[in-house]
């Protein structure tokens, strides 16, 4: 409804934000030739822009709020019929089997670039989807888990520029060492729940990374790590484009391996257990759960593919240094898990994939690329709070009495 | 079976339990009845380990169980329906049972406890797909009852089972419960606003005040007693 307060509402917000956008918009200081410049054309765009913008957000919400959500249930039955594809057996094999060969030719279609960044998004995918154990199905919130995909990629680095030890042999070995840390985390702060413990996962993020940057005997400080070797095929020596393609493949491989082991554990009694300590730590006492070690297996599981991912990261990139594990990678990957759906392992994969691939394709717009990630982040929240796919676990269905 | 000797439980610096001794036989329904924060689920919490108290012993079948932490005291035998249901509202009615069993393997008798269980409760069965936080208030007390029975305790520990239920809902569960002892010889130790439901149901009873136990005596007696009649019955 187009009313006269909303109009009212409307043409505040733009004559505020014509205000606040008057010194950068308006004004411009020509220093070399000491003139002030007055472009009241700027003006202009900005008010009737977010006079537009306003007036849409406001339809929007209010939208959603009344007629029984009428479009919200309309996203959603759009992702349950995503779902509704997947689990019926018809639509299931064929589905697969197309998602398989488009994966398989993908390499062969596009060239090394496109590629490249797909091995980027898949490595991503890995990390939501370990992520997503931590924070989707324990519940815990981890804001420094960028520190586990440090530890793996620096174990490989380590290893290989001292003593030569192959990508394949680190691998397990990295995933190990990021469930220690993570191990080594989880003691401290099991105890803590919710914002303080996403202030001291923060912080750990930061001392692991600072560590790497200072400590310059053991990490080579700010100037990292290079010359890692790329994984070893058997020993047969690869071209440009086939270290690329195998290390594509090798990806493709880790996710699945990822999927299936995320998959298996939410449907396991341990998976259960963290979904069950998410939602109340007194009943699970009381059940018998063991309140630290589920916890500490969560923290630990999570970690492991961090620091395999790690390991991988070295090994594609050739090159580590302490600027790769800032906190905003951290940001990134908690941006994929909530974006996607806590707990969602469809969602998380799409989410990666869309959140690493849309900033590569919108290389035009890279200026704005945080201006437009941030925009699409508070509108999802606003609008679709559950993440693109939610869990299957919240809908259920009632089986109708046959007659 | 239970001995609890000379039990004081803190919350930080303030004392909620006061020196509390009772004790527990195989086979019996005690009750705990007493006004609101005279320290009933206090109690019920430090002998689950839950919160653990600072002085006194807890003896359980003669092992001090006092020491351990709460998944090693329901791996003894003693399990507990928390106060307020507490069941998990995202996970369905059969996933909740599964979690009441946890610290068991064997498979094929958690198959026939399950059995049981739908036995005992013929409404849970029929929604044992439906995530427990859809189910309603007297459903969800009888899903918290089937998951403490799942860990087939020998001790079940019950912390107002008639909170917010309707009175034909709380007959029917006190129904279920003296069930429950009698046909599996499952002691239970019944914590209790409803003073008059309890102590019907009830072999011994005791009464606390301000976290002291002030009086203890066969169920009977104590509906008889002046003093219970006047503060607790209403009568």
């Amino acid at each position: 409804m187009m009313t006269f307060t909303e109009i009212k509402k409307s043409f505040l917000t733009s004559l505020w934000f014509m205000f606040l956008t008057f010194p950068i918009m308006v004004i411009r200081v020509n220093t070399i030739e000491k003139q002030v410049i007055w472009r009241w054309e700027n003006m202009w765009y900005v008010g009737i822009g977010s006079f537009l913008l306003s007036f849409a957000w406001r339809y929007f919400l209010r939208r959603k709020e009344r007629g029984g959500n009428q479009a919200n249930e309309h996203i959603a039955n759009m992702s349950s019929s995503i779902q509704r594809i997947f689990s019926r057996r018809r639509y299931k094999i064929p589905a697969m089997v197309a998602a398989a060969m488009a994966v398989v030719v993908f390499p062969f279609v596009m060239n090394s670039y496109q590629t490249n960044i797909m091995i980027t998004a898949l490595m991503y995918v890995m990390l939501g989807l370990g992520l997503n154990i931590v924070v989707g199905l324990a519940g815990l919130l981890d804001l420094g888990y960028v520190a586990f995909y440090a530890v793996g990629a620096y174990t490989y680095g380590l290893l290989n520029h001292h003593f030569g030890i192959g990508f394949w042999t680190v691998l397990p070995l990295g995933g190990a060492l990021g469930a220690l840390f993570g191990v080594l985390l989880g003691f401290p702060v099991l105890r803590l729940r919710g914002d303080y413990l996403a202030i001291v996962t923060l912080g750990f993020g930061e001392i692991i990374r600072l560590i790497l940057e200072n400590w310059n005997e053991f990490s080579y400080g700010p100037s990292g790590i290079a010359h890692i070797s790329k994984p070893s095929l058997f020993g047969i020596k690869l071209s440009f484009s086939g270290e690329i393609n195998y290390m594509y493949f090798l990806m493709i491989g880790m996710v699945c391996f990822t999927i299936f082991v995320v998959n298996r554990l939410q449907n396991s009694r341990i998976g259960r257990a963290w979904i069950a300590l998410r939602e109340d730590e007194i009943a699970c006492q009381a059940m018998g759960i063991d309140k630290t070690r589920t916890k500490l297996t969560a923290f630990a599981l999570g970690a492991t593919w961090a620091g395999m991912a790690g390991v991988i990261f070295a090994a594609k990139t050739t090159f580590i240094n302490p600027a790769s594990f800032t906190f905003m990678e951290s940001a990134m990957i908690l941006s994929i898990v909530v974006l996607g759906g806590m707990g969602s392992i469809p969602g998380v994969i799409i989410a990666a994939l869309f959140l690493i691939l849309l900033p590569e394709y919108l290389r035009a717009f890279s200026d704005y690329r945080m201006l437009l990630f941030g925009a699409i982040m508070v509108i999802m929240m606003v609008f679709r709070p559950q993440g693109i796919i939610a869990t299957v676990r919240r809908n259920y269905n009632f089986k109708r009495a046959e007659n | 079976m239970l001995k609890v000797n000379g039990l004081s439980t803190y919350y930080g610096n303030i004392q909620e339990l006061k020196n509390i001794s009772m004790e527990v036989a195989e086979g019996e329904i005690i009750t705990l009845i007493g006004a609101n924060g005279a320290g009933k689920t206090t109690t019920l919490m430090s002998i689950s380990g839950i919160v653990p108290p600072r002085q006194g012993e807890i003896f359980f079948l003669n092992k001090p169980i006092h020491t351990m932490s709460p998944d090693k005291i329901v791996s003894q035998g003693i399990s507990q329906v928390p106060e307020g249901r507490r069941i998990f509202p995202y996970l369905t009615v059969a996933e909740n049972l599964d979690m009441g069993a946890y610290l068991r393997s064997d498979t094929e008798n958690i198959k026939k406890d399950m059995a049981y269980i739908w036995d005992l409760f013929p409404i849970l069965s029929q929604r044992r797909h439906q995530a427990g936080g859809t189910l309603s208030g007297g459903e969800q007390q009888m899903l918290a009852i089937s998951r403490a029975l799942m860990a087939r305790p020998r001790l079940l520990l019950l912390d107002e089972p008639s909170l917010g239920l309707a009175p034909l809902i709380v007959k029917q569960i006190f129904e279920i419960i003296k069930k429950i002892n009698a046909e599996n010889n499952t002691t239970i130790f019944l914590v209790e606003q409803n003073a008059n439901m309890a102590l019907k149901i009830a072999h011994r009873g005791y009464v606390m005040e301000n976290g002291v136990i002030t009086m203890s005596d066969s169920s009977r007696n104590l509906l008889c007693n002046e003093a219970v009649k006047k503060a607790y019955l209403g009568l």
